[in-house]
């Protein structure tokens, strides 16, 4: 069965490429352009994983990941944080509110497909 | 006994000597002998009588001669050599005792001279030492007080009590242009001797800096304190406080007795330095992004050569896009940003135990609530402000205790690599994320204390983070603050302290002695601290509607009459001059007309006065004036008030006139101006002081005493 990626960022210039990528890696994709909007998305698409950026407008990336764990039945949802900010304070608080990964800006599409995969138990 | 009536005991005594035995013999032998004899020696002596006496009262003579001249040598000569002794003693140093008289009292007054030239000797060398070591002293100051004018520093020298004991001209300015309040229409009074510095800088963050600096005196290390405040008006101070110790008589570490506070207003560095992390916010995660779109689109056209024209012409709009934005972004931040100055938020490296014993200590203290500690890292130490970090775990509590009510608390302390894990835990239901957001984004509270600073600022300050977590396992969730590790500090040098005993060498002032300024009526006047003032006014009757044009008042503090701690007033009185009254005070309508009105001034003249004694010469008129205008402003001067011309009544009650005119002449004082408001001041200061000495001479020693008398003069009568 095919997985679904809901991929949430605010900048079309990178959804643009995550899309493709992951379109052309055989995954179902669909797109959400903030915080509020994930959050249907992730409600009638029913994603597998998330790819998740962190400064977005309206729901911060954090406030998502915190809502997506507070709800026992999304309990299966993998939760992958892109994000421009690099800071250790910032990977270890991403972690510790419940993503399963937690990914910075700039990375190599190679190894994030990689990890998608590795996730998804796809390999 | 008197020496001339021990004198004439003494010739008595000869005159009985001489004649006693002669004639208790002849009676005698009169007794003794027959009728016929006795008529024979009566004839016998009666012929040779006038030789028989003219022997003895010669001899009798001869003999009080002696006796007389023995009296003025040995008598009247002591008498007279103790007599120069004592002038020798007091008065007249210079004196000397005759040589003269006896050999014997020649010799005593040699050797009473000779320990005269002893002492001599002695006392000069004493007053030579005293007049080197006064002399090395005012050296000192001067040395003291011109490296402090010279400082670009401000620097303020405060007690223990937060008095303030010396301060440069630069803190002086500093201040005055900080003071947003009343103050600043007369000047800035807000730093002065014997004042407050609480008035100026937050008295937590002062006492918080204050226990830093015990704390690290008690563990020997380097002792030093920085902190940030913000004033009233939102500019940012930093002050470093270092202590004044004390002498300490035994081996027993010095004891704090004030500090000395080195304040610098960063506001705009911190604005510079806000603009230079824009500038690395711009350049460094701002191009995370745009390189990362950049990236995925370049894999994706290397991935997948083979994809639609269309496809690979947008990921080549995506990049020339982002290329484009990044260098504009560039060519802004480099002509935005090239000046600016680093400045840092001073984080200061303090181990983590003690920010949980102070956070401790202040939960207990001001919430009542236990805590205990869990894991606790004791070596683990963290670059913070303490100060802002123990505010944010207290209001974190305070916060918790009234919405859950928990029945402790407890802190944890670990570390991960480079990053240090605070936590704050406690046991109860679990809360949302919403609410921790609203937390972490008001402004922290602790009871009636608050900070303008939210939780939020205070994580990024420390360039750290937040967040809350809950252990389900064991029904409980905690709060962890997540902060930079610091690189432990070197074991700090052999103190500089322990070189030497006693106190520093570079200064040698004995103000530190000052005690608490409360107003206590039984204190001697030349130790308290006085506001003396002048009004002028519109005319001489306050209660048909004259007004206070102008108030003048200067500080006396330490028997010193500060001229440069001044108020110095004009006040519009909102109704018109008269026309006779403008000669003598010499303030016209245009000097009046939009100047605040009594309504600004009082209250900041007020501020002036605060915990001082009040004096102002025939006060009942002045502070007839200031009464009139409680009711209009509130403003209530409780304070003692003396007034020179019932003191001057009480020290010269013969005198006819107490005008300051007059006493200025009869105490021998020169000012220049008069009948402005400020010079009068100054000068009825001048006068007070005088008073002060001359009323100690009738036994008029404390504000009590100075009163009373006052009160009992004939010129308290009059009323106005």
């Amino acid at each position: 069965m095919t997985k679904k990626i809901l991929i949430v960022d605010d900048e079309p210039n990178i959804v643009i490429s995550l899309e493709f990528l992951m379109k052309k890696e055989g995954f179902a994709v669909a797109v959400a352009g903030d915080g509020e909007e994930a959050l249907t998305k992730v409600a009638s698409f029913e994603p597998d994983l998330i790819l998740l950026d962190v400064m977005m407008p309206k729901k911060s990336g954090f406030e998502v990941c915190e809502a997506l764990r507070a709800d026992p039945s999304k309990a299966g949802l993998l939760i992958v944080m892109l994000t421009a900010k690099g800071r250790d304070t910032e990977v270890a608080k991403g972690l510790a509110i419940g993503a399963d990964a937690y990914v910075t800006k700039p990375f190599s599409t190679k190894e994030l497909v990689a990890r998608v995969k590795t996730m998804l138990g796809i390999v | 006994m008197k020496a001339k009536q021990r004198l004439i005991v003494a010739v008595l005594v000869l005159g009985l000597l001489m004649t006693g035995p002669f004639v208790v013999t002849s009676l005698l032998v009169w007794l003794d002998m027959k009728e016929a004899e006795r008529t024979l020696l009566t004839n016998l002596l009666v012929s040779r009588l006038p030789v028989g006496t003219m022997m003895t009262l010669f001899g009798f003579a001869l003999g009080v001669g002696v006796l007389h001249k023995l009296f003025k040598q040995y008598v009247e000569g002591l008498l007279r050599m103790a007599e120069t002794l004592r002038l020798m003693l007091g008065a007249n140093r210079n004196f000397r005792v005759t040589i003269e008289g006896p050999p014997e009292v020649q010799q005593l007054a040699q050797a009473a001279n000779d320990l005269a030239e002893q002492r001599d000797v002695l006392m000069d060398d004493v007053d030579a030492q005293i007049a080197t070591a006064k002399a090395s002293v005012e050296e000192e100051k001067n040395r003291l007080a011109a490296l402090m004018s010279e400082l670009a520093q401000a620097v303020v020298v405060c007690n223990l009590d937060g008095r303030i004991l010396l301060y440069n001209n630069r803190a002086r300015l500093q201040f005055k242009a900080l003071s947003q309040g009343p103050t600043s229409v007369a000047g800035g009074a807000l730093i002065g001797l014997g004042r407050s510095i609480f008035s100026i800088l937050e008295k937590s963050q002062v006492d918080h800096a204050e226990e830093v600096i015990r704390q690290r005196l008690s563990s020997g290390k380097t002792a030093i304190s920085n902190f940030i405040t913000t004033t009233r008006g939102g500019q940012l101070l930093r002050a470093q406080m270092v202590p004044v110790l004390a002498a300490s008589g035994d081996e027993g570490e010095a004891a704090m007795s004030g500090y000395v506070l080195t304040v610098e207003n960063i506001t705009r560095s911190i604005e510079e330095e806000e603009r230079r992390d824009q500038a690395l916010h711009s350049l460094t995660q701002g191009s995370r992004s745009s390189i990362a779109n950049i990236r995925a689109a370049v894999a994706n056209l290397l991935d997948y050569p083979d994809m639609e024209p269309e496809l690979r012409e947008r990921f080549l709009r995506v990049i020339d896009d982002e290329v484009a934005k990044r260098s504009q972004v560039i060519d802004q931040t480099m002509s935005q940003f090239s000046d600016a100055i680093k400045t840092r938020w001073p984080l200061e490296d303090i181990l983590g135990i003690d920010i949980v014993a102070a956070a401790q200590r202040r939960i207990d203290d001001k919430l009542k609530l236990p805590t205990k500690t869990e894991e606790i890292d004791d070596a683990l130490w963290i670059k913070a402000d303490s100060f802002s970090l123990v505010f944010a775990l207290v209001s974190l509590a305070s916060k918790l205790q009234d919405h859950y009510e928990p029945r402790e608390l407890r802190f944890r302390l670990t570390s991960a690599g480079k990053l240090a894990y605070l936590d704050l835990i406690w046991a109860g239901p679990a809360m949302s994320s919403e609410t921790f957001y609203t937390w972490e984004m008001e402004s922290m509270q602790i009871g009636s204390e608050s900070s303008p600073l939210s939780l939020r600022d205070v994580i990024d300050r420390h360039g750290g983070e937040i967040w809350y977590e809950r252990e389900k396992a064991a029904h409980r969730a905690f709060f962890r603050f997540v902060l930079p590790v610091a690189v432990p500090e070197l074991e700090s040098e052999p103190d500089e302290r322990s070189r030497g005993k006693g106190r520093p060498e570079y200064y040698d002032f004995d103000l530190f002695k000052f005690e608490d300024k409360s107003i206590d009526l039984d204190r001697k006047l030349s130790d308290l601290t006085y506001t003396v003032f002048d009004t002028e006014t519109t005319g001489l009757e306050p209660s048909k509607g004259d007004e206070i044009i102008q108030i003048g008042a200067a500080r006396i503090v330490n028997n010193r009459l500060l001229r440069q701690e001044t108020f110095d007033q004009i006040v519009d009185p909102e109704i018109p001059l008269k026309p006779e009254s403008i000669p003598i005070h010499g303030i016209t309508e245009d000097m009046v007309r939009g100047k605040p009105n009594i309504d600004v001034i009082l209250p900041a003249f007020h501020e002036f006065c605060e915990d001082t004694v009040l004096i102002a010469h025939n006060a009942a008129f002045d502070m007839r004036f200031l009464q009139l205008k409680e009711e209009r402003t509130g403003i209530r001067f409780t304070q003692p008030v003396l007034d020179t011309l019932l003191l001057s009544a009480v020290v010269h009650p013969n005198q006819e006139s107490h005008k300051l005119d007059v006493i200025l002449e009869r105490l021998g004082i020169t000012i220049g101006t008069r009948h402005n408001a400020l010079e009068d001041a100054l000068a009825t200061g001048e006068v007070f002081l005088k008073l002060v000495k001359l009323l100690e001479d009738k036994g008029i020693v404390t504000v009590r005493q100075a009163l009373e008398a006052a009160e009992k003069t004939y010129f308290a009568r009059v009323k106005y």
